[in-house]
């Protein structure tokens, strides 16, 4: 099976979702790139050193600049004419493409599988991640997202693909960019991240956050995440969130601080390998998960944790 | 300017779903069922834009079993002017609602199609990109705001890493974000007025729509089970712990 898969970058370098969507794919069968995007070159060229990796697809134009769907998804839909899967990342970018494809090929997407059992057979979560479903595609030809955390990632080194510029229909004109406000943060990336440090609705407000949360993270080497709850309650901008409505995240240690741990957070943290909850309700849901609990008022233990780790 | 917002009636989300002992799905059987929570967002969006005198009229749309009236007429108290249901009691996958919705739009003709971003049973997050594709429209996903001007509409995403503005032609679909706005309760006067709201009865046949499912569920089990942890007594005994996991 040749799968054709999406390339998340920044217009710089490759972003790490990549990788396990190529590790996905390659249980498929061979494994092509598609970078699309506008000045992107040495992208392609990073993405051709992937290990696995038979061919890079390169589609510069401005009409792919900021990856708009709409201009997008016919291009990849051409390349499917020669492909029998399309693999994205399940990262905004990736959810916002995909099924534009498959319902451009007419086929059912598969979304953000955890493993792939067969050629047209896998595993993904359903109800918050309270059940697992396996499942058989009748299709033709697949589209599939992948969740990042569930596979390894590919070697980012070691492959000597070739690139091919390729091209396609170009602007729908139907959508434009206008802007981005991306948050600024010099700690590691959240779904990339070893360890992670995440405050909840117990914080209080924006300020505590920061002085309890932060501090902690920064002696770890920890990037911060939060409930909804304190994503909601305007502690924190909402690329923090930890949850099904936000980010999944899997790093070897997952540090949860004054929350709860409902159902909707815990479906985005709960494949960490160890997991530590610090909360003063003893009978909160999230000490079920935790490998260590600490019931203890945060704003003691906290500082106490900092100073001494 | 006509707003579509098609809803689903979902388990409610404060429910902890359980998987039948064999293998064939999640236990339905006398839950709490709710409006999915991301489409009382796109209902509510789309009472603010009728309020604002953006949009004339509002249609809302459920495809499924009977039982998805309450969930329209939920709708309907919370503000939208008519419903319809398209009657079914198979599971009908995302592509088959897109195609059932795009037949929907092609008669109503709304500027906006307004959806949530995913449902809570099957998170699949696709029927909006869809019925985008198959009408060869816009689309404006994960919105946390909607703006509408004329003949375009400027959505604000939620993107990994922050926020993103694009803007869009009409007509053009768009999937709400939780962050979008608070949906509102509906009175009990508004309750009983949707009562005698409009609702329209159809099936997927009446759209010549095969609903036939592309995905075979092979098997539903529980996910992996944590081994239970264990709880210190006090900081000093976590930190020597984290210092065994080798992260201070």
């Amino acid at each position: 099976m040749k799968t054709l898969v999406w390339v998340e970058h920044d217009n710089a370098s490759v972003k790490d979702a990549t990788l396990a969507a190529v590790t996905a794919a390659s249980q498929l069968g061979e494994v092509h790139l598609l970078v699309a995007g506008e000045g992107c070159a040495a992208v392609a060229d990073e993405a051709a050193k992937i290990a696995g990796v038979g061919k890079v697809h390169l589609a510069d134009d401005a009409a792919y600049g900021h990856g708009l769907a709409e201009n997008v998804a016919p291009l990849i839909a051409d390349l499917m004419g020669s492909h029998d899967a399309f693999v994205a990342p399940a990262t905004t970018t990736g959810k916002n493409v995909a099924p534009r494809v498959a319902a451009l090929l007419d086929v059912m997407q598969i979304s953000d599988i955890l493993s792939v059992e067969g050629d047209k057979t896998f595993t993904r979560p359903i109800y918050a991640g309270n059940a697992i479903a396996t499942v058989e595609s009748s299709d033709a030809k697949l589209v599939i997202t992948v969740r990042g955390t569930a596979f390894a990632k590919a070697e980012a080194t070691g492959g000597s693909a070739t690139v091919e510029a390729v091209s396609g229909p170009g602007d729908a004109g139907i959508s434009s960019y206008v802007g981005s406000e991306i948050a600024k943060s010099e700690r590691p990336e959240l779904t990339s991240a070893k360890i992670i440090v995440s405050g909840g609705r117990a914080l209080k407000d924006s300020e505590t956050f920061q002085q309890y949360i932060f501090p902690l993270a920064d002696k770890l080497g920890a990037a911060v995440g939060a409930s909804r709850a304190a994503v909601d309650a305007g502690y924190v901008p909402n690329d923090y969130q930890v949850g099904q409505t936000g980010k999944i995240v899997a790093p070897e240690v997952y540090i949860a601080i004054g929350i709860s741990g409902a159902i909707q957070h815990l479906a985005g943290m709960k494949d960490s390998k160890t997991i530590i909850a610090i909360n003063k309700d003893e009978d909160a849901p999230i000490f079920q998960v935790a490998d260590l609990g600490l019931v203890a008022d945060l704003f003691n233990a906290v500082p106490e944790l900092t100073e001494k780790v | 300017m006509k707003i579509l917002v098609p809803v689903k009636r979902v388990i409610d989300y404060n429910v902890k779903p359980r998987v039948k002992a064999d293998g064939t799905g999640v236990d339905l059987a006398n839950v709490k069922m709710s409006m999915n929570p991301f489409d009382e967002i796109a209902v509510e969006e789309a009472i603010r834009l009728k309020e604002k005198g953006v949009a004339t009229e509002i249609v809302a749309v459920s495809v499924g079993p009977a039982k998805a009236q309450e969930t329209l007429r939920t709708a309907l108290a919370m503000g939208a002017d008519r419903a319809i249901l398209v009657q079914t009691d198979d599971e009908v996958e995302p592509l088959a609602v897109a195609k059932i919705l795009k037949a929907i739009a092609d008669e109503e003709t709304p500027g906006l199609v307004i959806l949530g971003k995913q449902a809570i049973d099957d998170d699949s997050n696709q029927t909006g990109q869809m019925l985008a594709a198959l009408t060869g429209r816009p689309q404006g996903t994960f919105a946390s705001e909607v703006t509408v001007d004329g003949d375009s509409v400027t959505v604000k995403r939620e993107v990994d890493g922050g926020l993103e503005t694009v803007k869009l032609t009409m007509p053009a679909i768009v999937t709400t974000d939780l962050r979008l706005n608070e949906p509102r309760y509906a009175s009990l006067p508004n309750i009983m007025k949707a009562k005698s709201k409009p609702l329209a009865n159809k099936t997927p046949a009446d759209y010549g729509v095969d609903i036939a499912p592309r995905l075979k569920t092979l098997k539903v089990s529980e996910p992996p089970v944590r081994q239970a942890g264990v709880k210190v007594p006090d900081v000093d005994t976590l930190v020597a712990k984290i210092k065994e996991l080798g992260i201070a």
